[in-house]
């Protein structure tokens, strides 16, 4: 009895607020609602052929692939090049990871706005010395610009997660490797590529991984504060989607079949890294 | 890598110059958010804003935290508080007691529980956001303490995290503990629990900043700007239609947003480290 009134609690959340809305998520996504839920119609599984054939849906996969890409890159290229660095100090590399590890702390939803007031198209002094330049920036109305913005918010605040888990990693390799290297003449940036870089590739594909799913999953906040998805849905991203189809357009079952989907993506990227995280216990 | 390779070469002075500018593009949004919450508002819509601090501080902060735009700060302060905390908390404590459960007993379907709650790893809440809202309206949770915490503190990491440590200790205490004649729940809370203190310590800093940086389900759930949190509530300051922002309230309220957990990683620094590396999530 005991173990059981243990787990009861956490059961208990589980089955409320995880397996039930799942389940919902797929019973709703086999039938076509109206906005306040009084009359459904089965369709089976219309709504996902829908879906899949409605070019805004198909837009939102490659803006979320786009999205997801450049976010990865760019706060993970950018991490690893202050890692790098901070790896060659032998003194002040701690002092320098105080000053960089703090961001992490910092909401998606703030760091939207943050950017938000830089390149606001009336206050903004980014934007302002980009008019200064002679460059009108206005990412209210220009979807590449919009991107953009969403972009950089995203990756500022990824900056310090992926710099934490490549210094770590980093510092793991052996110097004596490196000596070795060092010692037949090889220079900084050939050392690293030819040796660091390869040694660094677990961190660099868990660091992928989690990334990924952080875009896809987690920046929710960043684009709502920002664009709100648009300029003509160019930064609704499909996690965007399903909040704005279901509950702005409330369009319930679409929403719903939008959710199944989604969870389909988060399944098989759960299994990619659990089985990741797998091999590298073993590394 | 670091070590005797290249102690000081000329490359020296640009490894330093390089992070320092790292460190500058990090800070400067928060930089001129500072200053914009110390400036007045005519200041700021006559660009290019001003770049060093102004002598507005107090009047904007005490303007944010008392009437704020829809809802005083203060008040979302304290119900961003309410929400991190019983989120760290309430994840913590019914994880720990499930991973106890799993692991120090022998009972039907013990692996059928412990892949039910593996498998909530796969559905984050911004997956399942209208039913969610369905089942949390239906139970009377809008606008509540228990709406904006109970449906966020179920988690299969921090579960995880707890078996891994237990499965850690050794059997011959748990055998020890059980010759003296102590009871399951005994060993629990004399031996069990002051081993885990550094555990959950390390986790409940990472799940308290998991919390209040919490957007989504809050924009969901609190429809009432009394019930708003700090950091849903920065975007419901911004004016519907063309007015313009009350830029020097809003920065002063991102600021204050951003503070407690900033506060947390900076003073818990070893612990944080501890718990982001742990978690992995």
């Amino acid at each position: 009895m005991l173990p059981l009134l243990l787990l009861t609690p956490q059961v208990l959340v589980t089955a409320l607020f995880f397996f039930w809305p799942a389940w919902q998520a797929v019973y709703q996504s086999l039938f076509i609602q109206d906005p306040f839920g009084l009359k459904s119609q089965f369709v089976g599984l219309g709504n996902f052929e829908f879906l899949l054939g409605d070019p805004y849906y198909r837009a939102s996969f490659r803006t979320t692939a786009i999205f997801s890409s450049f976010v990865t890159v760019a706060s993970m290229g950018f991490a690893l090049w202050l890692a790098v660095m901070a790896d060659r100090l032998i003194k002040g590399s701690g002092a320098y990871r105080t000053l960089l590890i703090w961001p992490y702390a910092v909401a998606p939803a703030v760091a939207g706005v943050l950017w938000l007031f830089m390149f606001n198209t009336r206050v903004g002094v980014i934007s302002w010395y980009l008019e200064q330049a002679g460059y009108d920036w206005n990412h209210v109305l220009n979807p590449n610009e919009a991107m953009g913005l969403v972009v950089i918010a995203s990756s500022w605040g990824r900056i310090s997660y992926n710099f934490l888990f490549f210094l770590a990693g980093l510092q793991a390799i052996p110097n004596s490797v490196i000596e070795a290297a060092a010692i037949d003449g090889a220079h900084f940036w050939k050392r690293f590529w030819t040796i660091v870089f390869p040694l660094l590739s677990p961190t660099t594909f868990f660091l992928l991984v989690v990334n990924v799913v952080y875009a896809f999953f987690e920046t929710f906040g960043v684009i709502h504060t920002i664009t709100t998805g648009g300029p003509q849905q160019a930064t609704t991203i499909l996690v965007y989607k399903v909040y704005s189809d279901g509950f702005v357009g409330q369009d319930l079952g679409s929403s719903a079949a939008q959710s199944v989907i989604l969870l389909v993506v988060v399944g098989i990227l759960t299994i990619i890294q659990f089985r990741y995280i797998e091999r590298r216990v073993h590394y | 890598m670091s070590g005797m390779v290249e102690k000081r070469g000329s490359g020296y002075w640009l490894t330093h110059a390089g992070l320092i500018l790292g460190v500058l593009v990090v800070f400067f949004p928060i930089y001129l958010a500072f200053v914009a919450s110390t400036v007045t508002q005519p200041e700021i819509v006559r660009p290019p804003m001003p770049l060093i601090p102004g002598r507005h501080f107090f009047e904007n902060y005490r303007e944010a935290l008392v009437s704020g735009i829809n809802a005083p700060v203060a008040r979302m302060l304290f119900n961003s508080t309410v929400m991190a905390l019983g989120i760290a908390l309430g994840k913590i404590i019914i994880s720990i007691l499930s991973a106890f459960a799993i692991v120090y007993f022998r009972f039907p379907f013990r692996q059928t529980f412990f892949w039910l709650i593996f498998l909530t790893l796969m559905l984050p809440v911004e997956v399942r956001i209208v039913p969610t809202y369905q089942v949390a309206a239906n139970f009377g949770l809008l606008n509540s303490y228990p709406g904006l915490i109970l449906p966020l503190i179920a988690s299969a990491t921090a579960t995880f995290l707890f078996r891994q440590f237990f499965l850690t200790v050794p059997d011959e205490l748990a055998e020890a503990a059980r010759v003296d004649g102590a009871g399951p729940m005994r060993f629990f809370i004399d031996i069990l629990l002051p081993m885990s203190r550094t555990n959950i310590a390390a986790l409940f800093v990472i799940l308290f900043i998991y919390g209040w940086n919490q957007y989504l389900w809050p924009l969901l759930i609190t429809t009432d700007p009394q019930m708003n949190t700090i950091v849903m509530g920065i975007k419901q300051m911004f004016p519907s239609g063309d007015d313009i922002a009350n830029w020097p309230v809003i920065m002063a309220t991102a600021m204050l947003a951003m503070l407690p957990p900033v506060a947390v990683v900076i003073f818990m620094q070893k612990l944080f480290i501890k718990g982001l590396i742990e978690t992995e999530k």
